[in-house]
């Protein structure tokens, strides 16, 4: 009797989950504005160590204005972000820049990989940014594009990629610091098919694997599927959902 | 016949064979593989090829027939009409509970209908993501998270339906007690 057909025959088991239930990203009461037009409205969310998070919601409902205001990259009008534990929507731009570039990391629907440089070079590039030596930033590029299964494409440059391999480079480069929380806007939104599904499953894994939490910012259900839950958002509120 | 196409085999054989590959189906029951043999060989698609006896009872091996791989290809080739309009019972539910409620009654139904639906989908995601999964497996898995997400935005069309029947004054008053706002000139909604 033949042995059934394996999809993924040299995967390897996953490692065990810890399941540390602190909480690396709370927002309370965030509100933010858009000239006169309200946007984010009173909203509450918490991400909680290693979890995976999916906000949700029709087009409008602000979601990745909350993203970018928990991201510490947009500072809300009312209402305090922290990230473990300690509030960063008071802080000043540039102790924003050094969390962002340390604790957070940020993958966006088109990768935006600097086109001048390598993929190796992009995903050392927070690494440089925060001092890190040259040959450490490229050897620990070197480790991250590996996981995410393009170490081969190390001295390619973003005009040589697909769009998935690049994808894969920049999720590199969200993670190339260890970040407590990666926050990904639509990740898979330039991808078809089953490009988008080898994308999550390894953002999973390797999130997984590394301890970090994930916001993931989705219109696709079949997306927010790989969340271990949902925060529905309307109107600029959360709708659905629940505080850690 | 699909499972004879790689190598002759005998009925118990070909049971095992289906609920390895397909294990996301009704196992089968070893009556009904006998009888379809049977049914295929008076078709001539299938013919006995071998006897053997290992332990046990003779066992009849068959093997596909000429007429039996042409039957197959027909069938492989074969499309199937696409599924007729169905009854939608989760139309029925937001519309008796609109009837017998109010919106906000249709809007508890639909998003309860929708979590419960998202639930399923992560089942199947974390099946198909398995290591170990086998091809059966992760075809059958799509399969159902596309169906699933058909439902996903039905319900989502019919909650953006069911919203615009609430006054927008009412909406914000539901959803957010307590926003403020600050005015601002520069700033553009993302």
């Amino acid at each position: 009797m033949s042995k059934p057909l394996q999809v993924h025959p040299a995967a390897s088991p996953e490692r065990a989950v810890n399941t540390h239930d602190s909480i690396v990203v709370s927002g309370r009461y965030l509100s933010y504005s858009y000239g006169r037009q309200p946007a984010l409205r009173s909203a509450s969310l918490d991400v909680r160590r290693n979890e995976i998070v999916a906000v949700t919601g029709p087009s409008g409902a602000v979601k990745s204005t909350l993203m970018l205001c928990l991201a510490g990259v947009l500072v809300p009008d009312s209402g305090e972000v922290r990230h473990d534990g300690q509030v960063i929507s008071a802080a000043s731009e540039a102790e924003r820049s050094r969390l962002r570039r340390s604790t957070v990391g940020v993958l966006f629907q088109f990768g935006q990989l600097v086109p001048e440089l390598t993929a190796g070079e992009n995903v050392a590039l927070p690494l440089l940014l925060a001092g890190a030596r040259r040959p450490a930033a490229l050897r620990a590029a070197a480790d991250w594009l590996d996981r995410f299964d393009v170490r081969g494409l190390s001295d390619s440059r973003p005009n040589e990629m697909s769009g998935g391999q690049a994808q894969r480079v920049a999720a590199a480069r969200a993670m190339v610091t260890a970040p407590s929380v990666l926050f990904a806007d639509e990740p898979t939104g330039a991808l078809d098919g089953l490009a988008g599904e080898r994308m999550m499953t390894q953002i999973v894994r390797v999130a997984r694997e590394a301890g970090t939490a994930v916001l993931l910012i989705t219109h696709d259900a079949k997306v927010a599927a790989y969340a271990d839950r949902e925060v529905r958002m309307y109107d600029g509120a959360v709708e659905q959902g629940d505080l850690a | 016949m699909g499972l004879l196409a790689g190598e002759d085999s005998h009925g118990y054989d070909l049971k095992q064979q289906h609920d390895l590959t397909f294990a996301g189906a009704k196992p089968l029951a070893f009556g009904q593989v006998y009888a379809t043999l049977e049914r295929l060989a008076k078709k001539e698609f299938v013919a006995p090829v071998e006897v053997e006896q290992v332990d046990g009872p003779e066992r009849t091996i068959y093997g596909l027939t000429a007429a039996g791989r042409a039957e197959l290809e027909r069938w492989l080739g074969d499309i199937q009409p696409p599924a007729p309009p169905v009854a939608n019972p989760f139309a029925v539910k937001a519309t008796i509970a609109m009837l017998v409620g109010d919106v906000a009654d249709a809007r508890r139904y639909l998003s309860a209908q929708r979590s419960a639906h998202l639930d399923r989908m992560r089942f199947f995601t974390r099946r198909k993501t398995d290591p170990a999964v086998t091809l059966a497996d992760a075809l059958a898995a799509d399969y159902a998270i596309f169906h699933l997400d058909a439902d996903l935005a039905w319900l989502d069309a019919a909650l953006e339906r069911v919203d615009a029947l609430i006054p927008a004054s009412q909406q914000a008053d539901e959803l957010d007690p307590t926003s403020t706002t600050r005015p601002s000139t520069t700033r553009t909604p993302t």
